[in-house]
């Protein structure tokens, strides 16, 4: 992935680093909401708070870097994979971030099947925008 | 493509904030007071209501009472007032304090906890007993003085044969103690531990039976509703009687989430408790309550509210539970926050005040709404709430800021008057029949 116009050598690393950070959180959220709802031990849910708002903190900084990614790559050739990245990542922040506040709920309500839907959606998500990032060579 | 990727997107974005956006306000028409409350459906939101009146100053203003009675100052500068004993000299003791060591275990508990330290007091809590005298009773003590420090976080208080009882939040402990007395100089003595890990609701309540024999205490239960596992919940959300002879124990109520204060009725000699119920199931739910303590009721907490309302967020459910849990005696209304009570007795303040029981109400913050914030006066016939609840003291709430939050209450019968504790602006509140 490249930044255009912010092509130094440490924005690339950097982004790709970060982008990690969501990817990894959010699909953990996932499992543990699922080992929650399989065996109603609190911790589990707890984990998965915790496992949201990491994925969110670090998923919006990754977002700024693709933010400016698509702004000032835009007129590019393939800059129509960059918005796929973009929208796919905006929406697991977004859905994330909905799936923050159900986790706040109290015992059961703080996953449900619509917290257990948006960590999947979330995943799903965040795995599509990593894998157009990961994939991608100079440009994308 | 590209539109209708960005359209997407901000539809999504937009659709969220919808959802996340607070509850529903209540509605004025449900009676939430009385045997039989009226209970809206569950309404839980992603963001629970929070409507944190911000305190401010009395200003030299005075909380409003009805006609035919004067409200005064009667101690100011206290260090966070909760619980008050009358003593039989007439005496005012007032336990000070805070407690609680529950860990943030969410990210909630970090942001919630910061949110609703803004409607309290930045005072630190005095974990001291402080004794009042106003022998003349013209509502200025002509003496203060601590009676006893280094408290961990006092809260109910009851005097018997020579000895103070003070409900830390971890034990209860016992002062050998004389009326008259204003210091204690000997430490206290163990009676009994009180549960008290987490302490996510760390009062204990206290009151003695009318012979002397049995104390009450009430111990909150450690989470709204289960949050933080069942395993936590052994021996909370109880009352326990204790014997005083012996110290034995004896779990009398079950699942009655938060007992805040506890007194006996004159009339029949036993045992009232208010309790506050279960949070974010929407501005008006779960009634707070007013009720007898009956040897052996399950009060349904965490399983099921008012009866068998069954509640979606504990699990596993349990059946055989929900269908033992005994409905309250008498709703208060939705998060009121009742921490006070205590009887009128000898006639009271005659006429509609003569028999029956005065409810201190915290105030709430779950409901965008404010409920609370005020003293409430039941009326007593044959020992059993008669009528709805009338404004007794009000006036803490002034343009949506919150000038004080009463907590417990006291009446006097040979001096006939009501104290009232406030724990925002740190005062103890006489209020006396005009002359």
């Amino acid at each position: 992935m490249n930044i255009h116009g912010l092509s130094r050598g440490w924005v690339r690393p950097l982004h790709r680093l970060l982008l990690a950070f969501p990817i990894s959180l959010f699909t953990f959220a996932l499992f543990t909401d699922i080992a929650y709802l399989k065996t109603a031990e609190i911790q589990w849910t707890n984990f998965s708070a915790w496992l949201i708002t990491g994925a969110l903190v670090f998923g919006g900084i990754a977002g700024v870097f693709s933010i400016a990614d698509f702004i000032l790559g835009a007129r590019r050739p393939g800059s129509r994979r960059t918005l796929i990245h973009l929208v796919a990542l905006v929406l697991a922040w977004v859905l994330g971030l909905l799936n923050a506040f159900k986790h706040s709920q109290d015992a059961w309500s703080s996953v449900g099947v619509f917290g257990l839907t948006l960590s999947v959606l979330c995943t799903l998500l965040v795995l599509v925008a990593g894998w157009i990032a990961y994939s991608a060579r100079e440009t994308f | 493509m590209k539109k209708t990727l960005l359209a997407a997107g901000a539809a999504t974005t937009l659709m969220s904030l919808a959802l996340a956006s607070c509850g529903n306000s209540s509605d004025p028409k449900l009676n939430q007071t009385g045997a039989a409350p009226d209970l809206p459906r569950i309404n839980e939101t992603l963001v629970p209501a929070m409507k944190i009146s911000p305190p401010a100053g009395w200003n030299g203003e005075t909380p409003t009472v009805p006609q035919g009675f004067t409200v005064s100052a009667f101690a100011t500068d206290l260090k966070i007032p909760r619980q008050m004993l009358i003593l039989p000299n007439g005496d005012v003791l007032v336990a000070e304090g805070r407690g609680g060591h529950a860990p943030r275990l969410r990210p909630k508990d970090v942001i919630a906890g910061f949110i609703k330290k803004q409607g309290n007091t930045r005072i630190k809590g005095g974990n001291r007993i402080t004794l009042l005298r106003d022998a003349d009773n013209d509502g200025l003590p002509e003496l203060r003085s601590v009676l006893v420090e280094n408290l961990d976080a006092p809260y109910g208080l009851a005097y018997v044969d020579g000895y103070l009882y003070v409900a830390e939040q971890g034990a209860l402990t016992r002062f050998a103690f004389q009326p008259g007395q204003t210091g204690i100089a000997t430490p206290g003595e163990r009676v009994t531990a009180l549960p008290s890990r987490i302490n996510h609701h760390w009062t204990k309540s206290l009151t003695v039976s009318a012979d002397g024999t049995r104390f009450y205490v009430g111990i909150g239960s450690n989470s709204n509703v289960g949050e933080r596992g069942l395993a936590v919940e052994e021996e909370r959300a109880v009352v326990w009687e204790i014997d005083r002879a012996t110290g034995a124990r004896r779990t009398i109520a079950t699942g009655i989430r938060n007992p805040t204060a506890l007194a006996i009725e004159p009339t029949t000699g036993l045992v009232w408790s208010v309790v506050n119920e279960r949070d974010e199931l929407g501005p008006q739910l779960v009634p707070d309550y007013l009720t007898q303590v009956r040897d052996g009721a399950f009060y349904g907490w965490p399983y099921s509210y008012w009866g068998q309302n069954l509640d979606p967020r504990v699990r596993p459910q349990k059946a055989d539970m929900v269908a033992k849990a005994v409905k309250p005696d008498y709703a208060l209304g939705s998060h009121v926050a009742a921490l006070g009570l205590d009887f009128a007795r000898n006639g009271g303040f005659g006429g509609q005040y003569a028999d029956g029981a005065f409810i201190g109400m915290h105030g709430s913050w779950n409901r965008q709404d404010p409920s609370g914030y005020k003293v409430a006066w039941v009326s007593f016939s044959g020992g059993r709430p008669v009528a709805r609840p009338v404004d007794f003291v009000s006036g803490f709430l002034k343009d949506g800021e919150a000038r004080g939050r009463p907590v417990g209450v006291a009446f006097d019968p040979s001096k006939r008057i009501l104290l009232v504790a406030d724990d925002l602006s740190n005062t103890v509140w006489r209020i006396a029949p005009s002359r």
